[in-house]
């Protein structure tokens, strides 16, 4: 097959473009543990209020200092609606829907994850900044999408 | 020849029509996002009006265009009638009920879904029996290009298919390995549910099955588009094609790489290992190099057309061209959007970045670049160039056709950009209102998202310009003798045998592998897994 010697030089460079984003999110996943939420774990959805998981709603703080934020997402609210952290720690979030598919995502931040059904979510960030944050649901959940809401108030550390 | 005149030109009338329809809906949203306080202004509109739009526009339109533009394509470009033309209009009859029953369902409020309806949202049944069965058309319509074909072979038997030929193949098998997944996922799942046989599904399997058709079916919107840019645009545009062969690589690598990427789409879900996101998401940067090839290849058939017109400069082939011409400006355009667009799904595809963007006004940026912009525009410029063909008449309206990829270029860029930038600030997409009670970040967004609703006027304006040239043209336009079509040679001559590109069985049997390296594991620890389903939900 005849190749045009531009054309070849071109199709080198893409492949080198492409090696190149590889390598760069390789780098990110393997050398720095940047992993998207991916956390396996089944719940029944009819029994979400009742499921020792989701029975203490809120901020708990861990033996090492870290704290975990469990929450539910429902049409069209979070439960609980205001979250209160310190900055600097290590912060993991538990999620879970007893209705549709809803999204969480802290506004200004990267903690962004969808809540499905049957499924907890699980992801850990940490929180630089102190101040007030914005959380939308970023998943179409119905005609009151737009209403679902909560806040998150990093406080500054200790 | 004339049967299969008369059913593209069917085909591409339901498509306009959709397009129509479509087209009033992204009116409502724009003047929505302008916060103008409209009587009809409702949530209940407003996310009505977003779903009549997705799939009107991603699912009907697309759809019904490559058919129509497919049937054309196979038998002027083999110069042979279609096989078994009866089956064709049978399969344009079953997709036009599956489209009117889907739309019933939506513009009559039952189905309100959004075009990606995920469970455990719940439409009316025949919302989802409706798209199966456009599906279902749209096979039918495979099978009878196959045949086609596969009766031009058996007369030509050492020659390669031409050009346009070989990328409307590629199109359908790229089409028919995608549409197993969202078929899967509408039989064994939403219909029988829908209609109370079962009670509960598993809403993260039907998410895996409609992004396992999701993504590959960007590229049975794009591919048709890049036949018109490989074999049309060079013609039209006086020039001749660069590189048969390496057009011919490009079509062969989409077969194989489409549909391995699917949890791209899925990188902030629960319930998928983090490895398998990094495998599709790794699969899917390999994506970007017949894009690459494509951006070259045609590039360079555009400077070969400028120096046939008299080009000797390093750039002044460029002003050469046929800018007034609205086939080659709607595509010219459509390439500028598109390469823009490129960058965004480079980014969409790296997990680190993607997090920023999730399901954020970026996304809708970024696809109305893609589909919007490289899809819809070669579309339109490409129904300037067929349509007056299938009519046989000639364009009228045709200073209205001029205007209209420049407008839509300029509103795309508003529209586009503008919600690039209020999706990195952490605006979700669809919603009705972004004002979250006054919240700090959410006041930072109104001026980019009014700057949004002037480009959708814009893009609205741009559209009714191009359905007006296409009404003016079946009623009035002047009539015309049957006309000689003729597709862009190669610089180098066309191939005298088939070759490595053109061995399809090879390529699907790659494609196959590939689907399974991809699929068969997560699949299979997904399904060994306790999963609870979920009943059905309808706040719409």
């Amino acid at each position: 097959m005849h190749v045009h010697p531009y054309e070849r030089f071109w199709m080198w460079a893409a492949v080198a473009i492409i090696v190149l984003f590889i390598v760069t999110m390789g780098a990110g996943l393997f050398g720095q543990g940047i992993r998207p939420p991916s956390h396996i774990e089944t719940i029944d959805p009819r029994a979400v209020w009742t499921d020792p998981r989701f029975a203490d709603r809120g901020v708990t703080t861990n033996a090492d200092g870290s704290v975990t934020v469990t929450a539910i997402a429902m049409m069209f609210a979070f439960n609980p609606s205001e979250i209160r952290v310190s900055a600097g720690r290590r912060v993991t979030f538990r999620l879970t829907s007893p209705d549709v598919q809803h999204g969480f995502q802290i506004v200004g931040t990267n903690a962004n994850t969808m809540v499905v059904p049957g499924y907890v979510s699980e992801f850990t960030t940490v929180f630089d900044s102190p101040g007030e944050y914005l959380i939308v649901c970023n998943e179409y959940c119905g005609l009151g999408h737009h209403a679902m809401m909560g806040k998150l108030i990093v406080e500054a550390a200790p | 020849m004339t049967s299969a005149r008369r059913l593209a030109t069917a085909n591409i009338g339901v498509a306009v029509g959709a397009f129509a329809i479509a087209t009033g809906m992204a009116l409502m949203q724009a003047l929505s996002r302008a916060n103008l306080d409209l009587p009809w202004r409702s949530a209940k509109m407003y996310y009505l009006s977003v779903t009549a739009h997705g799939v009107l526009m991603a699912l009907v339109f697309t759809t019904f265009f490559i058919m129509g533009l497919g049937v054309w394509l196979a038998t002027a470009a083999l110069e042979r009638p279609l096989r078994a033309p009866r089956v064709g209009w049978a399969s344009f009859w079953i997709a036009v009920l599956g489209a009117a029953a889907a739309s019933w369902a939506i513009l009559w409020g039952k189905a309100t879904v959004l075009y990606t309806f995920y469970p455990p949202l719940q439409a009316h049944a025949a919302f989802y029996i409706g798209l199966t069965l456009v599906v279902v058309g749209s096979w039918v319509w495979s099978g009878v290009v196959i045949a086609t074909y596969r009766a031009w072979r058996a007369e030509h038997p050492t020659l390669p298919a031409p050009l346009a030929v070989h990328g409307l193949l590629a199109t359908i098998i790229v089409w028919l390995i995608a549409t197993v997944g969202v078929a899967a996922e509408m039989l064994f799942q939403l219909i029988p549910w829908s209609l109370g046989y079962v009670d509960r599904i598993d809403p993260l399997l039907a998410r895996m099955l409609f992004w396992y058709f999701g993504h590959p079916l960007v590229y049975f919107w794009l591919l048709p588009a890049y036949i018109v840019w490989y074999t049309v645009l060079p013609r039209v545009a006086g020039g001749k094609l660069f590189s048969d062969p390496l057009a011919r690589m490009v079509f062969a690598a989409f077969i194989v790489l489409s549909t391995p990427v699917g949890f791209h789409h899925q990188f902030m879900d629960p319930g998928i290992a983090a490895g398998w996101k990094a495998f599709h998401a790794f699969n899917t940067l390999w994506i970007l190099f017949p894009s690459f090839v494509t951006a070259f290849t045609v590039l360079a058939s555009l400077e070969v057309a400028g120096r046939m017109r008299g080009a000797t400069g390093l750039f002044n082939w460029v002003g050469k061209l046929p800018w007034g011409d609205p086939l080659v400006s709607s595509v010219l355009l459509s390439m500028l959007l598109f390469a823009l667009g490129g960058f965004g799904g480079a980014v969409n595809a790296s997990f680190g970045l993607n997090s920023m963007v999730h399901n954020t006004a970026w996304v809708q940026g970024h696809f109305h670049l893609t589909v919007g912009s490289a899809v819809a525009l070669t579309f339109m410029g490409t129904a300037y160039w067929l349509v007056p063909k299938l009519v046989q008449r000639e364009l009228e309206l045709s200073l209205l056709a001029k205007v209209q990829p420049y407008l839509w270029f300029v509103g795309m860029n508003l529209f586009s950009l503008a919600n690039h930038i209020t999706g990195l600030e952490g605006m979700p997409r669809r919603v009705f209102d972004a004002s979250y009670l006054g919240a700090a970040p959410a006041a930072q967004w109104r001026g980019l998202t009014g700057i949004s609703a002037v480009g959708g006027l814009l893009l609205f304006v741009s559209a009714s310009f191009f359905l007006l040239v296409m009404l003016g043209t079946v009623l009035a336009g002047k009539r015309t003798e049957p006309p000689v079509v003729a597709f862009a040679e190669p610089l180098e001559g066309q191939p005298p045998a088939r070759g490595l590109w053109d061995r399809y069985g090879l390529w699907v049997t790659v494609a196959i592998v590939l689907v399974v390296a991809a699929y068969a594991v997560p699949l299979a620890q997904h399904l060994h897994m306790e999963r609870f389903g979920s009943a059905g939900f309808k706040p719409f």
